[in-house]
């Protein structure tokens, strides 16, 4: 008999440490086995070295590539399949999280994107390049200079080089233009895509016709500037797609199973049914809604209901997905599938807010919308006029009409926006702000409503020691607590700074506190009435006892603190007219407190997810522009729907997913700065769209004329393009 | 001029070979990671398997 629980409990041990990875391994081209993980905490290059050289070490890795972008790990093996769970356990060994990831996802779609739009890019680099070779020399030889044969090889190059380039290069234009035009509307695709087509063939038409002047080159340099904004516009956005695919991965882990059998199974969460029974070891986050069946434990609930105070359980409780068991071990029994579960809510709520999301229109489109009948207008009155009005041939009339058309071409539109956002973005990276999605700061520069979550947003999110107390019983309190993960003791330990004692048989009550013996003297640390006090607390502070033998007990008071520059940054956003108010999961009295000494009146308490999601919708009804500003897993439908939402660096990554922007740090100082260079981004952006239109005003009329000759062209539009560029780049240097 | 026959030409070679590296470097995956490039010139190369 106890031979065989021997043996049982190896296989216990054996399957809970199998991750079930094996069974998503892939056989490559060479016959060895590939896998693609995902992978968490990396942040610099000692991680990625730390990871590939540790797998490295194994004989039978012949591959190991960690993306730092994307998080992406693809390790190959040669040899045994069901190896896959040993290099996973590998990475986490060192310390990573590591999620199952499906490579069938988009990510691979968005990266041939990117692929493609960088080959059109280098295309369109060196057909400009070499006709502006060969153009130069023939802007400097004006009239006679040039022979006849001279100038008319040089055309022929050009076109040579640039016939090709357009058709490669500007297959992105082409292709929305037609998408558009299917659809029967159109977009700035079109007016780009008429240019660089008639440009090209009327340039060639040119040739024929042995004519003075062709506009290859302002086609070419046309294509590859906008080809440079719509690179770096795919880059800005790229971070918000990745993101969303990332979230579904959250319900993609495994969990252990218990078997009617009694055998422990490994199964993929998203295939667990009701009444199955799991077992959540200490430190893992349960996968699903249920009941606890055996074995009592401290549960983390502050990212389902944002308290900041561990829940005690036992059998017969409830618990909901996303909680983190945090003592014991515990088994529990399914009561809702991962797909049913407040988690999945949860993620339904986000994607709902995500459609909603899809209508803001970006104040690029805006401008095109406007741009592009009149630019249309104008060449076709421009033709029309000079064969009525000037008397001369239709051809010559489409010419002129067509250099009206390249010179109107929205080269500084299509850098006004994606320039600046480059350059803000990357001026808030340097201060540990990364802004995900594209739009954000365009969003962002709008709000007159800002809400905070409380939990570990305006606060720290973690207990700290609040006034003096005994030396000696802080240092024995501290010895104690060092051995508990428990956030109360983690506190504790970090509010005394010396040596430590040393504490024997030290034991942790499940519940109840930390029991131990130094120098013959029995020491306790935990609840109220485990060290002898009867009642209870009257205080809506966090309490922890500390009893030596028969002392009288010493109680430390714990308080979840506001980040120290939460009200400054408060009243800033109040002096610009935005309305701040505090949005809270946890007891009225707690969020009062807070609300009080952050100088917030408006106040929600107790409120769930779906609840936090109705107030926001509330809001935006009214027509209210909010900012949401939160951590948590109830948070992260809000943060969804928001107009805009930023997180702290320390939140969920549900949360981080579902946020715009990230700020790292102990201070919310970084909310209000991204605040203010959105504003100072929009201001730029704005300022660029006016240059644009004042370039426009000045050559327009010469263009209408007929006076533009493809030097002018050149000169006009890459002159229009550098002022944008210089104008957004005033975004580093102010203060 | 007939200098030009010859300097065009190489002109346009010069740019091809050009073109040609930043085609080999895309399909190579060079660009895929540009974060991460940014931060392996940080990594030191004692682990690096085949030294030979």
């Amino acid at each position: 008999m106890g031979q065989q629980n021997i043996s049982d409990n190896a296989k216990l041990d054996r399957s809970l440490n199998a991750g079930g990875y094996s069974t998503l391994a892939q056989k490559g081209l060479a016959g060895e086995y590939e896998l693609s993980v995902l992978v968490s905490g990396v942040h610099c290059a000692g991680c990625i070295q730390k990871i590939e050289s540790r797998l490295a070490k194994d004989k039978a890795i012949t591959k190991a590539r960690l993306n730092f972008s994307t998080g992406r790990l693809v390790m190959g093996w040669e040899g045994d399949k069901e190896r896959a769970d040993e290099f996973v356990a590998l990475v986490e060994n060192l310390g990573y999280g590591v999620k199952p990831y499906d490579p069938r996802t988009e990510a691979d779609e968005t990266q041939r994107q990117e692929k493609f739009l960088l080959l059109c890019l280098g295309v369109a680099g060196f057909a400009m390049g070499n006709i502006m070779l060969i153009s130069v020399g023939l802007w400097s030889a004006e009239g006679e200079a040039m022979g006849m044969a001279t100038r008319e090889l040089f055309h022929w190059i050009s076109a040579l080089i640039a016939i090709p380039a357009v058709l490669f290069s500007g297959r992105p234009f082409f292709r929305s233009a037609l998408k558009a035009l299917r659809g029967g509307h159109t977009n700035m695709d079109v007016p780009i895509s008429l240019a660089l087509v008639l440009a090209t063939s009327m340039s060639v038409w040119e040739i024929f016709k042995h004519g003075e002047h062709v506009y290859f080159d302002s086609a070419v340099m046309l294509m590859f500037f906008l080809l440079i904004g719509r690179y770096l516009d795919f880059r800005a956005r790229k971070n918000a797609r990745s993101s969303a695919t990332d979230l579904l991965s959250t319900l993609s882990g495994f969990a252990n199973v218990l078997g009617s059998d009694g055998k422990i199974q490994r199964m993929a969460i998203r295939d667990l049914r009701e009444d199955m029974i799991v077992q959540i070891a200490a430190g893992e986050k349960l996968p699903v809604d249920g009941i606890v069946e055996r074995g009592q434990s401290t549960l983390d609930t502050s990212l389902v209901t944002g308290e900041t105070m561990p829940r005690e359980i036992n059998a017969g409780a409830q618990v909901y997905a996303g909680t983190l068991n945090l003592s014991t071990p515990i088994t529990v029994r399914v009561e809702k599938a991962a797909e049913d579960s407040l988690l999945a809510d949860v993620v339904r709520l986000m994607e709902q807010a995500g459609q909603g999301q899809a209508a803001y229109v970006q104040i690029a489109d805006r401008a095109a919308k406007l741009y592009t009948p009149v630019v249309h207008s104008l060449a076709a009155i421009t033709f029309l006029g000079w064969i009525l009005l000037g008397g001369i041939a239709w051809q010559d009339a489409l010419l002129i009409a067509v250099t009206v058309l390249i010179i109107t071409c929205p080269c500084a539109l299509g850098l006004a926006v994606p320039v600046t956002q480059v350059l803000a973005t990357g001026r808030l990276f340097k201060k540990g702000i990364l802004v995900k999605s594209g739009d954000a700061l365009e969003r962002l520069a709008k709000i007159n409503m800002a809400i905070f979550d409380k939990t570990g947003t305006l606060t720290l999110g973690k207990p700290v020691l609040q006034g003096d107390y005994d030396q000696g019983a802080l240092q024995m309190a501290a010895s104690l607590a060092s051995q508990s993960a428990h956030p109360l003791s983690k506190a504790i330990v970090n509010a005394y700074e010396g040596a430590l004692l040393n504490i024997e048989n030290i034991e942790e009550i499940s519940g109840q506190g930390l029991q131990g013996q130094c120098e013959g003297q029995v020491v306790k640390l935990g609840s109220r009435n485990w060290c002898g006090i009867d009642g209870e607390s009257q205080s809506n502070d966090l309490e922890l006892w500390y009893r030596k033998d028969a002392d009288a007990p010493i109680c430390f008071t714990l308080k979840d603190i506001l980040r120290q520059d939460a009200k400054a940054v408060l009243e800033k956003f109040n002096q610009d007219n935005v309305g701040t108010i505090l949005l809270s999961g946890d007891r009225a009295a707690v969020a009062k407190d807070i609300a009080a000494a952050s100088g917030i009146e408006t106040y929600y308490a107790e409120k769930k997810p779906t609840e936090k999601f109705d107030i926001l919708e509330d809001y935006k009804a009214k027509g209210h522009s909010v900012l949401m500003v939160g951590d948590g897993l109830n948070d992260a439908p809000v943060l969804a729907a928001a107009d805009v939402s930023i997180a702290p660096g320390t939140a969920i990554d549900m949360a981080q997913n579902a946020a715009d922007i990230v700020f790292m740090g102990e201070k919310l100082a970084p909310v209000y700065e991204a605040y203010e260079i959105a504003k100072l981004s929009q201001k730029l952006v704005r300022q660029n769209f006016a240059l644009a239109i004042v370039y426009n005003i000045c050559v327009i009329p010469m263009a209408v004329a007929g006076m533009v000759t493809p030097m002018i062209a050149a000169l006009a539009m890459s002159g229009s393009s550098l002022v944008v560029i210089a104008n957004s780049f005033r975004i580093k240097w102010r203060a | 001029m007939n200098i030009l026959l010859f300097l065009i030409p190489i002109a346009l070679i010069l740019g091809l070979i050009g073109l040609g590296a930043f085609f080999w470097a895309l399909k190579s995956g060079q660009y895929e990671d540009l974060d991460g490039a940014a931060q392996r010139i940080l990594m030191e190369e004692e682990d690096d398997r085949n030294p030979n």
